[in-house]
Formats: C-alpha cells, structure tokens, sequence
C-alpha cells in the first residue's frame, strides 16, 4: 500500500461533462474516450475520478469494503450533504445495517419465490399484446408495451391500489436523476418533488398494500422481528423507486433492438427460450442505468491511480458493458453472444435485487410479442428522454406485422 | 488493498476484473493454529488470491475434506477482509455433537412456535474434526459450499448472546457486528474449562464488562435465569450451543415475546452421501445431448460446451441467475440462494456451484 501510494500514476483528467444533455442522449463518444484514456479518469468538473474500462468497474462494484455506498452512490456526498430524502436502507447503505434489509427483499424476490407470478404474468402479457394488436399495428411501443406492461404486472405484484400509478414514473425519473449535478433536470423536478414523494410514501403503508404482495411480505418480516417496523416502509419504498422505470427502459430497449435488428426477432421467433437472453443482451446493449458513485473508505489505489478517502468514483456501467476488451463486437446486439457477466444490474452485494423479476416481466412480454409478431419495426425516429441516470426514452415509434 | 477477483499478485491494485474464479468452490488451507484446547482455527484462501464470496454474520459454509466427509462450520473471521475465511474446529470422539447447525429462523418465537427445528446431535461426526486436527495443513485443498445463513443477525436495540463452547463461533462475528451498529450487548460464554474456551481473551479483552465467561470447572453452570432477567420487548436472545444448553435456554425465555429467542444448535448436517469423486452425466433433455461433467469442471461449463444457452452473472452461488429446473436426479447444493426446503425439494439447482450427489442429473435445457 505505502508502496503503491509512492509511486501513484497521476492519471488522465478530461473535463467533459457527462450530465450534458448531449453526453446523456449520445453516451457512446465520452464513453470512448473514457475508457481510451486509462483505466482511471480524472473528471475535473466534478472533482471524482471516472471508470469506464469493464475491469474497473466489476472490481469495484464488488468492493464494498473500499467503496461505500452509504454516503450515496450519486454525486452528492452524504458525509457533507444532506440527502434529498430518507436514504435507501439498500442502495444507500453499508454492511451491517444494510443486511436485514437486504436478506429480507432478497428472500421475497428470489427466483423460487417468483414462480407463482410466472403463469399470471404470461397470461397479462397476452392479454396485453392481443388488446395492442387489436388497436392498430402502428403504436409507441414505448407506451403501449414498455410502460403499459410492467406498471400493471409490477405495482400488481408489490400489492399497490389502482389509482395514481401514473405517479410511479415521474416518481422515478426524478429519484435517478437526484444521483447526478444538481443540473436542469434535477430543476425541472424539483416542484413535484413534495407531491411525488408523499405519495409514494404513503404507498408504503401497511394499509395501503395488499395482503398477499410483495409488500405485505415485507411488512409480514417486520413482524418475525427481521425488520424494524421503522425499516418495512422504507424497503417498500426502495421497490417503488427501482422497480419501475428500470424495467420500463429495459423494454423499450429490447423494442428498439430488435426493431433495428430483424434477424435477431427472427431468431427470437424461432427459439423463444432466448428470451431472458435476449433481454440480458439489451440490457448490456443499452444498459438503462449508466452511472452509479461509490465512495473511497480508505486512501485506495486502482491501476495505481490514488483514490482518497471521502472522495468520489463515477463508475460508468453503460461504458463497461461496451468494452471491446471485454466484448467481442461489443456495439452489436447480438442474441448468439452470451451476456452474463454484464454489469447492467451492478455487480456484488448491491446488485439489482429484483433483477429476476424484470427478467421474469421481459420473458412474458416478449414470449408473447414472439408469438404474435411476425416483424418489428421504427416508423419514426425514436426520441430519448434524458435522465442523469438512466438511458430513457420519450418515444419509440413503431409497427408491427402480426404473425398468420 | 488487493486486487478484486482473479489475481492478488498485484499487490496493490485492483486486479483483474472477470468475475468469479473458475472454480470458485476449492480454497486452500493458509493457517491452522490452535487457538484453544481441542479447537483449531482455519484460514482459508483462494489458491489465486481472489476475493470469496461475502457473507455475514451467522453463516456457515460446508467444508469439504479431502478424504470426503463434508462438515458445515460457522464462519468467525472478519468480512472486511474478502479475502480469507476463518473457521474453528473442535476435537470431537468419534460419536458425539457435530458441528453448529441453525435451526430454521423462520420457526420464531420460543413461546408456542418452537424455535428450534434442529434434531439432536449425530454420530460419527467426530471423523472429519479428527481429519482437520490430525492430517489437515496448511497448503492443502479443501471444498466449500455457502456461505449460508440461517442464523442472522436481526435489527434490534439491545442483544444477548448465549455461547456454549465451540458454539461461540457464530457468535464471535456477531458480537462485533452488535458493536459496530451501537447497540446495547451481553455476552454469557460457558465452556468446560478456561483452557477449552477459544476466542475467550480476544473478546475480554476487547469487550471487557460486556463478556461474562463460566467456566464449568470453577463456577458450575450457567445460571440462564439470573443473567436473562425479566423478559424485554426490545431484546434479541441468540444461542448456540450443545443441545442441553439450548434446551435450557429455550425453557428459560419460554415468556419472551414471540421471535425474541433465535437458536442455533449442534446438529447433523443433512444427511449427504460423501462427496462425489468420480464423473457424472448430465442430460439435456430439450436437445437431447448428454455431457459427461468431470471432477475438474463445473455442471454450468459443462452444458455450455454441450451448447445449452444459460445466463449467468455472479457465478459463485450468490445471484441465483442461472437456477435451473432439475427432471431427474439429486444435486449436491453448494448455493447460498435456496432455502432447505427449496433444496430438499431437489427441483432446480444452480449450475455454477451445484453439483450431483448421482451418476445422473437431467437438466430442463
């Protein structure tokens, strides 16, 4: 360490701004350059040195020893700034208090628990998909397919009443962009920011939930004392506010892939068991959360860059899952690659903790889509919506021809 | 700081970035140290140095020795280390209490519920601690499974904590923990002798008045009802211990509130034929490819190369990405995803660290 420190490489310092709204509509050029540059970047605008390189990125998405995410894992410094709201007790904290609520939602969200949602939600996605194809063949998918399908499966499963679900976006569109500057977008969010969060929060009562959801399964672990009755609404919470507009995007992202890549909707077509896969494959493809922050615990050093204490990394997920030293072709969308490994949902003890169920909600929707559509594609340029966190979308105009 | 995931001989810096090891369930014994009467200590390591699988405390993982027998032990190191993993093994005869085993924590609250779901000791259990004393040292391979946890930490404001000999062990990293998070703690540690107590100066000295330590040989036995005092709603009581002492200390908190007593007990691991050396088949049943799966791969590398598709992510028992249906067969769980029941179910599997107890598994790929 003391050896390391001696002979630290004072590493490249750019000062492009990775929260313009033309980094955050056009990411792949900065993600370029980024990891061209080293495998550390000094982002001099923001004083926090930059990831982009895959390699980097997994080490310290897996290092929570070194890079904390309880000072927040935006921009903000939790240390000396005051959060915009009551941190997460998952995404905003460390071992120890981070493991109760941890092991509490993993236990609800794992795989073997999901099985019961399977048959429900290939059936909704059905449902769905006939009602879309009766309307027209011409719709935005990013409406009608990628909204419309995980704000009924989703808000369903975690046991929330029907009304105001059209709050769960905005709601989310403004927590992802609170992790970036307190730049124009944070701005434009800020006169919903009381209305929107009173709302969800009241959602996270236990008499607001329904008895058999997800989170009345959380509130159900507060009575066995695995959680505080203090914690259950706030793990409530964490769902509402990841749950949504993560998988909203990651649709719309499988959408615009194969709407730009026919050969591979034929290939789904004809094995439709490369479903998860393919979604996997759109989720590294676009990686609909780009950026998270760590915090250095300790004076650390990677590739021998020094990161102090108390100072901020900007670890770049989109870029990682882009790197040509870890991907072959790595711009292409590509259902005979295999994805695993990507680092979409993050990687280590903060990885998506309801990544089986957005797969579970892809698998549905594009089984169905398989079976139903013969053809995608754009009718229109599709619009992203910016966002200093996630790659969004505002439309995704599209037409399809149903199968015979 | 040392390197990530697959490489440490960088000293420094953060090594290579490519997830787990290729063969995340073999670690090698780096220390063995008596760290009291009959009991030894572990360190285990990766052979290449890389970060192991994170854990808290209460967990255990299964160990697997090199002549076959496969004991499961709490894990007592510290987890801001990643890199190492610290168990203490005690001397058994031939014949007497194996090693710690939770009971399942969802069986709650001792008053009506139970508390503990563990049936009493099993015999034989003293063959692989007598391997760990006798044959094992530092350099050689063993297998691991987990971690597991069925004896968590849970949130509260104030703690009390009942060992019983080597039954401290999970016990050692909580006490920590309770520390770290600020809350209000005891520790009751009663043993044979002083000199059979390991772990005894390390937490008086560092825990001083928060530790009472009763050795049976000087003070008699635990005096359960005097040291639990009246029940508390804002309490925890965890124990473990030999079977006697939990009996004891569930009777003692028989008017605690629901969920305040959470046990873990010296008990049989499940019954699991030794571990397999020899190959096995895996069949593919939507191709119809069989793959023969040798010692010196993975079930997940091993359908791969037949051709099955199978998404995966953190490739060591953690994610539970790649749990697959299982048609026919038993698997031999290494995971630290499924529950006992989803395992004994013997339905699914994860194909990165499970492997077959049989000759034969058929996988739904």
């Amino acid at each position: 360490m003391t050896e390391a420190l001696e002979h630290a490489v004072v590493p490249p310092v750019s000062d492009a701004d990775p929260f313009a709204h033309d980094v955050l509509l056009h990411p792949g050029p900065l993600h370029q350059a980024l990891r061209e540059a080293g495998p550390v970047v000094y982002l001099a605008r923001y004083d926090v040195h930059a990831l982009a390189r895959y390699e980097q990125v997994h080490a310290a998405l897996v290092d929570w020893q070194n890079f904390e995410s309880g000072s927040g894992v935006g921009l903000a410094n939790f240390r000396h700034e005051k959060p915009w709201r009551p941190p997460s007790l998952l995404l905003e904290a460390d071992p120890p208090r981070h493991d109760a609520p941890r092991r509490v939602l993993r236990e609800i969200l794992a795989p073997p628990g999901l099985r019961r949602l399977r048959e429900t939600w290939h059936a909704l996605a059905e449902e769905l998909v006939d009602q879309v194809l009766t309307d027209g063949a011409e719709f935005d998918g990013l409406a009608v397919l990628a909204e419309a399908f995980p704000l009924r499966a989703f808000p369903d499963a975690v046991g929330l009443g029907p009304d105001g679900r059209d709050n769960l976006l905005p709601y989310g569109n403004m927590a992802f962009n609170a992790f970036g500057p307190r730049n124009d977008l944070v701005a434009a969010d800020a006169h919903r920011v009381a209305e929107l969060s009173a709302w969800v929060n009241a959602r996270c009562a236990r008499e607001a939930l329904s008895e058999d959801g997800f989170g009345a399964r959380i509130w159900s672990a507060a009575d066995r004392g695995e959680l505080t009755y203090e914690q259950a609404p706030l793990v409530v919470r964490s769902l509402l506010t990841a749950g949504v507009d993560t998988t909203v995007h990651g649709l719309a992202a499988c959408l615009y892939a194969f709407a730009t890549h026919p050969a591979e909707w034929q290939r789904l077509r004809e094995r439709p068991e490369l479903a998860r896969t393919a979604f996997d494959e759109a989720v590294r493809w676009q990686s609909p959360v780009q950026t998270f922050f760590r915090t250095a615990t300790t004076d650390v050093t990677i590739a021998g860059t020094l990161i102090p204490a108390d100072t901020k990394i900007l670890m770049f997920l989109g870029a990682a899952n882009r790197d040509p030293a870890r991907w072959h072709d790595p711009d292409r969308f590509d259902l005979t690659r295999d994805p695993s490994g990507h680092v979409g949902f993050g990687m280590g003890i903060h990885q998506c903790i309801g990544q089986h169920v957005a797969r579970l909600e892809a698998e549905a929707l594009l089984t169905a889509l398989a079976r139903r559509v013969e053809r995608i594609e754009l009718t229109g340029t599709p619009h992203r919506h910016p966002n200093n966190t996630l790659r969004s979308w505002a439309s995704l105009p599209l037409r399809v021809q149903p199968a015979d | 700081m040392v390197g990530s995931s697959a490489v440490a001989d960088a000293g420094s810096d953060i090594g290579e970035g490519r997830s787990a090891p290729r063969n995340a369930a073999t670690l090698t014994v780096s220390a063995k140290e008596e760290v009291a009467e009959g009991v030894v200590s572990l360190t285990l390591a990766h052979p290449r140095g890389a970060r192991l699988p994170d854990w808290t405390p209460g967990s255990h993982i299964d160990l697997v020795l090199p002549e076959g027998t496969t004991r499961q032990y709490s894990l007592c190191g510290d987890r801001w280390d990643a890199y190492t993993y610290r168990i203490a093994v005690l001397r058994e005869p031939v014949g007497r209490w194996g090693s710690p085993r939770s009971s399942e924590a969802g069986s709650g609250g001792v008053a009506g519920s139970g508390g503990v779901a563990g049936s009493g000791g099993v015999a034989g259990s003293g063959r692989g601690s007598a391997y760990v004393h006798d044959r094992l040292r530092p350099g050689d391979p063993v297998g691991i499974g987990g971690p597991r946890n069925h004896f968590p930490l849970v949130p509260s404001e104030k703690y009390l904590f009942i060992a019983g000999g080597i039954g401290i062990t999970p016990l050692l990293p909580m006490v920590r923990q309770a520390e770290l998070l600020g809350a209000d703690w005891q520790l009751l540690y009663g043993g044979r002798t002083r000199s059979s107590m390991a772990f005894r100066e390390e937490l008086t000295g560092a825990y001083g008045g928060r530790v009472r330590v009763v050795p049976q040989d000087e003070l008699g036995l635990l005096d359960l009802a005097a040291w639990l005092g009246t029940p508390r709603p804002d309490t925890r009581v965890y124990c473990c211990g030999p079977a006697p002492l939990l009996t004891a200390v569930e009777a003692a908190c028989a008017s605690w509130p629901p969920y305040a007593l959470r046990t873990e007990r010296f008990t049989a691991a499940r019954q699991t034929p030794p571990v397999r050396e020899a190959p096995f088949e895996v069949v593919l049943r939507r191709t119809g490819r069989t793959v023969t799966v040798t010692p010196d791969v993975s079930v997940l590398e091993a359908v791969r190369s037949a051709g099955a598709d199978v998404l995966t992510s953190c490739e060591q028992g953690t994610c539970g990405t790649c749990l697959t249906p299982v048609l026919e067969g038993r698997p031999d769980h290494r995971d630290s995803v499924l529950a006992d029941h989803q395992r004994a179910a013997d339905d699914c599997m994860l194909l990165c660290v499970s492997r077959s107890c049989g000759d034969r598994l058929v996988l739904d790929l």
